[in-house]
């Protein structure tokens, strides 16, 4: 309150912060808001994902504006955009490579959390709203998956909904409340599209709520250091942390070159390569929904491969897929314990031994491997594969406990390095 | 920091492996958009001997006319041979019903064909019908087993047949093909058509290609320009860190 003085304005700004704490929030949030001064590469993907939820959202209120979600019109409203809409192929585009790009920015900013422990005390809660944003992307996602109603589009859908049919006793009747239908009908695409429309609109509400999470805690860094424990003092504040610098211009600037980087990299997938190789657009989707004709190999998009994987990787059991479907979503709910599993005495990867990082890194190659192993078809090796690393990914998580402990750290210093 | 970019970069690289192809060798289809003499032949071509049966239902026919470089006059003559208006989509006068009946199956639309199937399928399909008394219309086809279409171009390429080699049990393997009876058109003739036709389609599966690739050089030397600027901005703010 001592500085109340200097903080008040005049004119139609003190008019506002009379009526509305502008002023306030503008301090509290980014120009007097410390951040870590030593934040690296992997700290682009937060702002990064947030500008891509932007793109998503006004792309796709603009593609609502001329798709038809009904099972005979959806296909061709979908050519309609991308041939008769002014700038139609461009909002597509924008938006089928959208959705890639948000969730390899999410995979990046999640794996930058795993190697600097930003899951840890105090950030539990951050971690949690996190992972929560996250399924909330992939319910978008799989929703939105079905609009163009395509081959695949069709034929994903059928495939997860039927996960639902696999529950015990209520499965069957289960499927038939989430499609609406006996098969996916018509009745099915017109409640995704407005699930699809929905769910973005709470995603960007858990947004806000993870970035009011963030600001209470404030960020963590590439060492892991508390600077708000540190010592105090900077050249902009005597009682702000030494190591912090204001979010603005600072980090303002910095993203503003991260912005324009990653749009360089989205741009050239947007106007020189929208398939990317049939993975953002997968070639059987060019083909219109035919319900009497299921397609040689059905795989869902890459995001959602590795854990499509894990699903078939597990054998059925007393005659039903249902281990494998508890399996899948299993793999998801271990995040929201990540936690609790890390007792190792420091947060960054920087000062844990070989250990954690022979574990981080066993993690992420599972990942990737399990995601290749989701768009192949099947085969004994490859199954057999689909166990091994389904079984690592698992192992990452529920050994923790143990590993975490046991492993050498190294000293973690007073002061952020450079 | 580049290192985490390439990084990032090498993380995708297995995505790139993984289109798949398929177990037919398909011929380079060499297809060249910026080709409009090529596409106004694939056009007539197409109007004249695909379309009877064949749609491409989601494409008008001036949009057509705008894209490959014909007037007005130029597409009613050449590219309308029912009542349709110019601005009407490029529907075949073959109800789809009757088609199944004929066929046994529904003619498919042609617009996303190159996309669903790759340019060079197209290409490779035109060219490898051969003779096969065992199917309806008496014609296989190499790339597209038991297809359940007449060889329509058969006038013009002529009619080949399947070699084997032989492998001793009967059942060979298909080694390629032989002219047994030769049609209208030389054999580079009728390649010189099917690209015509190729390349046809494959504008059509989406015509605005050549505009994206055209304004996408511009988007990225802004984007390369506004780069250079907000990196040095972001340096300049940065002196202050220490």
């Amino acid at each position: 309150m001592s500085n109340q003085a200097q903080t008040e304005s005049s004119g139609f700004l003190g008019w506002i912060d009379e009526r509305f704490p502008l002023t306030k929030v503008w301090k509290e949030h980014l120009s007097e808001y410390y951040a870590p001064k030593n934040f690296n590469f992997w700290y682009f993907m937060g702002s990064l994902a947030l500008l891509v939820l932007v793109l998503q959202i006004l792309t796709g209120i603009w593609l609502a504006m001329n798709y038809k979600p009904s099972a005979t019109e959806a296909f061709a409203s979908v050519e309609y955009i991308m041939r008769d809409v002014d700038w139609g192929w461009l909002l597509r585009y924008l938006h089928s490579t959208g959705a890639s790009a948000f969730f390899i920015l999410i995979y990046l900013h999640m794996f930058r959390g795993l190697l600097y422990g930003s899951y840890r005390k105090p950030r539990e809660l951050l971690w949690i709203i996190g992972v929560i944003i996250y399924l909330a992307m992939m319910a978008t996602a799989f929703f939105g998956y079905l609009l163009p109603w395509g081959q695949m589009s069709y034929w994903g859908a059928q495939v997860i909904v039927n996960l639902f049919s696999t529950v015990p006793v209520v499965g069957d009747d289960l499927s038939v409340w989430v499609r609406g239908d006996y098969v996916v009908s018509d009745v099915t695409l017109n409640r995704f599209f407005a699930f699809h429309f929905l769910v973005p609109f709470l995603l960007a509400g858990l947004v806000f709520i993870h970035i009011v999470a963030l600001h209470k805690v404030g960020s963590n860094n590439p060492d892991g250091i508390e600077i708000k424990k540190g010592p105090k003092g900077n050249r902009w504040s005597d009682t702000a942390p030494a190591d912090g610098i204001p979010f603005h211009p600072y980090y303002s600037v910095k993203d503003i070159a991260g912005v324009v980087g990653f749009l360089i990299l989205f741009s050239a997938v947007v106007f020189f390569w929208p398939t990317f190789g049939g993975l953002f657009l997968e070639a059987p989707n060019f083909e219109p929904a035919n319900p009497l004709k299921t397609p040689e190999h059905i795989a869902p998009v890459w995001y959602f491969t590795p854990f499509y994987a894990m699903l078939r990787a597990v054998p059925p059991m007393f005659n039903s897929q249902f281990p494998g479907v508890v399996v899948m979503f299993a793999a998801i709910l271990v995040m929201f314990f990540l936690p609790w599993l890390d007792r190792s005495p420091v947060k960054s990867i920087r000062y844990k031994g070989t250990l954690s990082k022979v574990a981080i890194a066993v993690f992420a190659v599972s990942f990737l491997v399990l995601a290749w192993l989701g768009l192949e078809p099947a085969t004994p090796t490859k199954t057999l594969l689909a166990r091994i690393f389904t079984g690592l990914y698992f192992l990452f998580f529920l050994l923790m406990p143990i590993y975490s402990k046991m492993d050498k750290t190294k000293p973690v210093p007073e002061r952020v390095t450079k | 920091m580049k290192k985490l970019i390439l990084a990032s970069v090498l993380l995708l690289a297995p995505a790139f492996g993984v289109a798949s192809g398929g177990d037919v060798h398909l011929e380079d289809a060499g297809i060249a958009l910026a080709d409009k003499e090529s596409l106004q032949r694939g056009a007539e071509y197409f109007v004249n001997r695909c379309m009877g049966c064949h749609s491409l239902k989601y494409m008008r026919y001036n949009r057509v006319g705008e894209d490959i470089g014909l007037d007005g006059v130029q597409v009613r003559q050449k590219l309308i041979f029912s009542d349709a208006k110019p601005g009407d989509l490029m529907v075949s006068a073959m109800p789809v019903q009757d088609s199944e009946k004929w066929f046994g199956t529904p003619v498919p639309d042609l617009t996303l064909v190159t996309r669903r199937r790759s340019s060079d399928w197209v290409y490779t399909y035109l060219k490898s019908f051969y003779l096969d008394a065992s199917r309806p219309f008496g014609v296989n086809n190499v790339v597209f087993p038991n297809v359940g279409m007449p060889h329509v171009l058969a006038d013009l390429q002529g009619s080949q047949k399947a070699v084997y080699e032989e492998e001793g049990e009967g059942h060979g393997h298909l080694k390629g093909l032989e002219m047994v009876q030769p049609g209208t058109m030389s054999a580079e003739e009728y390649d010189g058509m099917v690209r015509d036709l190729t390349n046809f389609l494959t504008y059509i599966g989406e015509p605005v290609k050549r505009e994206r690739q055209r304004l996408g050089i511009y988007v990225l030397l802004f984007l390369g320009v506004l780069f250079v600027l907000a990196y040095a901005l972001k340096k300049e703010y940065w002196k202050d860190v220490r």
